[in-house]
């Protein structure tokens, strides 16, 4: 429990502190996106949104941190101000939209990746030598090494142009009204195939890796071998002794490994045009959006702190060690 | 070569070793851990095997139950227990063999132990697996196991951290008589514990063994405590056997130089003080010979001068 | 003839056992000794590098590493002038006057691909070096002084290695003015947290052994006892976390060039791709615009990964690979 209390104190030290560097970014930056802001668009734009503008940037009379303190009220009370390039909506409502299916995406690969690249790994650690054990690791790293974006967009040239067999681009068929319909569902599982395949494709490696190493630590323990002495069946030695203690380490990679998939789904959105919370953030970033680009900035820090919270939960389940002290 | 059978009682040998060689094979060379060591051990006889650390004791005692890890490997001899080669074993043959003829204590508890599955799943997968038995019988036996040892069944519920010391290694002697194994390897079980608690753990093993009547192999470097608990003993030095006797005789007749400083290197139990002695600085065997019959059962490897390396310059590099 | 192992030479020396302590997790424990190492202690660092040099992944991996510094400082010798210069000869296909084939604006690509890999390189680099070096001083802080000053390092090292790294990068580089200066500093700030927290467990196991106990009784100087005694010690670890950085480095520049946040104007494998995605070079089928580029980001980092690889086996004999064992009998 108090393990708990401790990690749940620091994810809200941290997410301050990402509240806090978005309330500074734009006040400290130098090259001022306030003066970049009004020579792009003063002529558009209505007064209401300069008004929006001003206080967010900062343009404000006021001591510091008297904004500050109103800045930190306003994100606690969820008010993220107002979006410029979808003026009036609110940055919220903006964001509500979109992180479904940045939530989708990136589960489905993170899960399935996780899932196969840790299953791979302790197969290897537990064949050593064997194919998976030594020609394995080598071809993941080298897919690996290829950037996100580049492999999606080969994926995208090669299935979706040349062989027409993944749709090209968003997360469902243009005209089709999202509902929980089979056929909606349908749809939206044939866009998300390919985006979600160069994200485990990319990342399976590391967990195979991580995984396998662990492993061969772990198989050198004397538990192991006792665990064989006992004369106990290879698969319950291989799950229930070797691979469930290291799996520990690997757990707690699932927590670093969202903050990662985040990225990597943000540049697949980009390359699909999935619209995700990704996506959005580039688009609010070609539109000078500041307010739309910090909501989105905090809304994706929060997911993935509110993700390695749960992590711990379940890493508190694990390992008994945790639990009693 | 074979070292003829003094074995405690008129009973059958459990355990034969003979002519082992284990080897550790290294990238461009290998290393010889045990050499050419034969010694068997009679029914519900406890033999000792003492000797230094590095010198091939628990190589050989994972040998016996064939848990070798690369890059050691057996590369000669046989082992046979009760007739059978352990040797030739299939894998699936060698699984059921181990813990239901042979169990093992190892040295730390803390470490032998899986620190995520309770003691008592840890013992009840020794039934589900061996005996078959249903998950709730397992677990009504496992709490009998704890008792035996004196550990309140509740502690079945238990993770190994948070037992002591003393009740980790007793619910791991618990777990290895839990089939009845004709044989139990004792890997030096009393290393990390202190010495109150040594001498219960001691105690609950002389205990059991009269008991259950399983044979012993006991590893240890403390000599005091083998001459005691021990029948007969072995001592071995770089991978051989320099001196096999009964205890008794090893404790008041040391032959072999060697024995005779490591009988001088530890106080007894008992008895007056006597001030210590060891083997003095940089003195070192090499190539010893095998064993030579001195007085009936009782064989010592010949050492003489030209076997004796007073080794001036590796004593002073060191 | 026998062979054995040599016991140590003088008189039993077990009188008190040595229960090893349980070992730190092993992923991050320095070359546990192998029993088949057992002789004449080698000094790691010597191990090191002739481990390195005798591997054939390092030895692959540096060559390619190699090649790629060689084309880079070749680069105005091979194609002069300005890669980037607009011509009239649009989309062509790869053919013997220009290799790789020309852009939608006309631009050859070789030319591109390998004036390209000057900016990788160096932005690669330098965000490496700089990263591990931020990681080793915030690294070698916590584990030496400890108590506050450990609590507060770790505490920002926590907050830095769990804020989502692009979102983050591309917030700093929305709001900084654009140019190489802010991309290499945007990828330190958000590169330096991970290679502290592994520099620090590993400087906290060294700060504990005896003979840092021993400096720090003799009075020397902190920074004495960081840079020279511990430090030395975990050479193997900082250099996977510097093959591990540049990494991140190239790899993360392509990602925001290729968003388009980095600096346009100059040519390096991100922006050829960023190019490359702006001009729909794959909707026209120019896969040979799109192709060279990302190939050597790959390239590259996947020779950094194999040295990187290399380290791993060098340092911990556990994870060399298993010669298959033909004797059935001989235990698996």
């Amino acid at each position: 429990m108090r393990f708990i209390l401790r990690r749940l104190g620091f994810y809200l030290i941290a997410f301050w502190v990402s509240i806090t560097l978005n309330f500074l970014l734009p006040r400290f930056m130098p090259g001022d996106p306030v003066s970049r802001m009004f020579a792009r668009s003063a002529g558009q734009m209505q007064p209401e949104q300069i008004e929006a503008l001003r206080k967010l940037l900062g343009v404000d009379e006021r001591p510091i941190w008297e904004q500050y303190a109103d800045y930190l009220y306003n994100i606690v009370t969820g008010n993220m101000g107002v979006s410029i390039t979808r003026f009036p909506t609110p940055v919220t409502e903006v964001i509500a939209s979109q992180i479904g299916w940045t939530l989708l995406l990136g589960t489905t690969a993170l899960v399935i990746a996780a899932v196969v690249g840790n299953l791979l790994g302790i197969l290897a650690a537990w064949r050593r030598g064997s194919a998976i054990d030594s020609a394995l690791p080598p071809l993941l790293i080298f897919i690996g090494s290829f950037p996100y974006f580049w492999l999606a967009m080969g994926a995208l040239y090669l299935f979706g142009v040349i062989l027409g067999w993944a749709p090209l681009r968003h997360a469902f068929t243009d005209g089709l009204e999202p509902a929980f319909t089979w056929e909606f569902i349908a749809d939206a599982g044939a866009h998300l195939v390919l985006p979600a395949l160069t994200i485990v494709l990319v990342s399976v490696g590391g967990w195979m890796l991580g995984m396998r190493n662990t492993m061969i630590a772990t198989n050198a323990e004397d538990y192991i071998t006792m665990a064989e002495a006992k004369g106990l069946r290879p698969g319950r030695i291989m799950f229930r002794y070797a691979a469930r203690n290291a799996m520990l380490p690997s757990v707690t990679s699932f927590g670093m490994g969202l903050g990662f998939v985040v990225g990597g789904a943000l540049l697949t959105e980009v390359v699909f045009a999935y619209p995700g919370v990704g996506y959005q953030l580039l688009n609010a970033v070609q539109g000078l959006d500041y307010p739309l680009m910090q909501g989105l900035f905090l809304t994706i820090t929060a997911a993935v702190l509110l993700a390695n919270f749960l992590v711990d939960i379940l890493y508190v389940r694990l390992d008994p060690r945790v639990r009693s002290n | 070569m074979t070292v003829s059978q003094v074995s405690f009682g008129t009973h059958e040998a459990v355990l034969e070793v003979k002519d082992l060689t284990v080897k550790y094979v290294g990238d461009t060379r290998s290393t010889t851990a045990v050499d050419r060591v034969s010694f068997s051990i009679g029914t519900g006889e406890i033999f000792g095997l003492a000797g230094e650390s590095g010198c091939g004791k628990s190589t050989i005692a994972n040998s016996l139950m064939r848990l070798l890890k690369h890059p050691a490997r057996i590369s000669g001899g046989s082992i046979r227990f009760g007739g059978k080669d352990v040797l030739a074993m299939s894998p699936e043959e060698l699984r059921r063999f181990r813990w239901q003829d042979v169990a093992m204590v190892f040295q730390s508890a803390m470490n032998s132990l899986n620190p995520v599955l309770t003691i008592g799943e840890q013992i009840t997968d020794i039934y589900t697996t061996h005996a078959g038995y249903s998950r709730k019988e397992s677990l009504r036996r496992a709490g009998e196991l704890l008792e035996l040892v004196r550990i309140n069944p509740v502690r079945l519920k238990s993770y190994p951290h948070q037992l002591s010391g003393g009740m980790r290694q007793r619910a791991v002697i618990a777990m290895a008589v839990a089939l009845k194994p004709s044989l139990l390897i004792l890997d030096e079980p009393t290393t990390a514990l202190d010495v109150v608690v040594q001498q219960e753990i001691m105690a609950q093993i002389k205990e059991l063994q009269h008991e259950l009547g399983f044979s012993v192999l006991f590893i240890t470097h403390d000599m005091s405590l083998m001459v005691e608990l021990s029948h007969r003993m072995a001592v071995m030095y770089g991978g051989r056997i320099v001196e096999t006797a009964k205890a008794a005789d090893i404790h008041t007749n040391p032959q072999h130089p060697y024995t005779q400083a490591l009988m001088g290197a530890f106080p007894p139990l008992t008895g007056p003080r006597v001030p210590l002695t060891g083997l003095p600085d940089g003195v070192k065997f090499r190539n010893i010979p095998d064993l030579a019959e001195v007085s009936p059962g009782h064989y010592v490897a010949p050492f003489g001068a030209e076997l004796l390396e007073t080794g001036a310059l590796e004593g002073a590099t060191r | 003839m026998t062979t054995f192992i040599e016991p140590s030479p003088s008189a039993p020396e077990v009188i008190v056992a040595s229960p090893t302590a349980a070992p730190a997790s092993a992923d991050q424990s320095p070359a546990a000794p192998s029993p088949a190492a057992a002789g004449k202690p080698r000094k790691p660092k010597q191990g090191l590098v002739h481990g390195l040099l005798t591997n054939t992944k390092a030895m692959v991996g540096a060559s390619i590493l190699l090649v790629f510094i060689a084309l880079a400082l070749l680069a105005p010798v091979l194609f002069p002038g300005d890669p980037s210069r607009i011509t009239d000869m649009a989309g062509l296909e790869p053919s013997p006057e220009h290799w790789l084939g020309t852009t939608a604006k006309g631009q050859d690509v070789m030319a591109l691909t390998i004036h390209g890999s000057r900016s990788s390189l160096l932005v690669g680099l330098t965000v490496g070096f700089a990263s591990t070096f931020v990681g080793i001083l915030v690294g070698l802080a916590s584990a030496y002084f400890g108590k506050f000053v450990d609590e507060a390092l770790s505490l920002v090292t926590n907050v830095f290695l769990l804020l989502p790294g692009l979102p983050l990068l591309v917030i700093l580089a929305a709001f900084l003015p654009p140019g190489l200066g802010t991309v290499i500093l945007v990828l330190i700030v958000t590169g330096w947290a991970g290679s502290a927290r592994v520099l620090r467990s590993q400087a906290l196991s060294i700060r504990s052994k005896d003979f840092v106990a021993a400096a720090v009784v003799s009075g020397e100087r902190a920074g004495r006892i960081m840079f020279r005694e511990i430090l030395p010690n975990m050479a193997s670890i900082v250099m996977g976390t510097l093959l591990a950085c540049v990494i991140y480095g190239i790899g993360a520049q392509a990602g925001l060039e290729f968003l388009g946040l980095g600096d346009v104007s100059t040519v390096s494998w991100g922006n050829n791709l960023f190019w490359a995605g702006n001009e729909g070079a794959l909707l026209t089928g120019s896969w040979w615009v799109f192709v060279p580029s990302g190939l050597c980001i790959a390239l590259v980092a996947f020779a950094l990964a194999l040295i990187n690889y290399a380290v791993d086996e060098v340092t911990n004999p556990r994870l060399r690979k298993i010669k298959p064992v033909s004797e059935g009998k001989a235990a698996k």
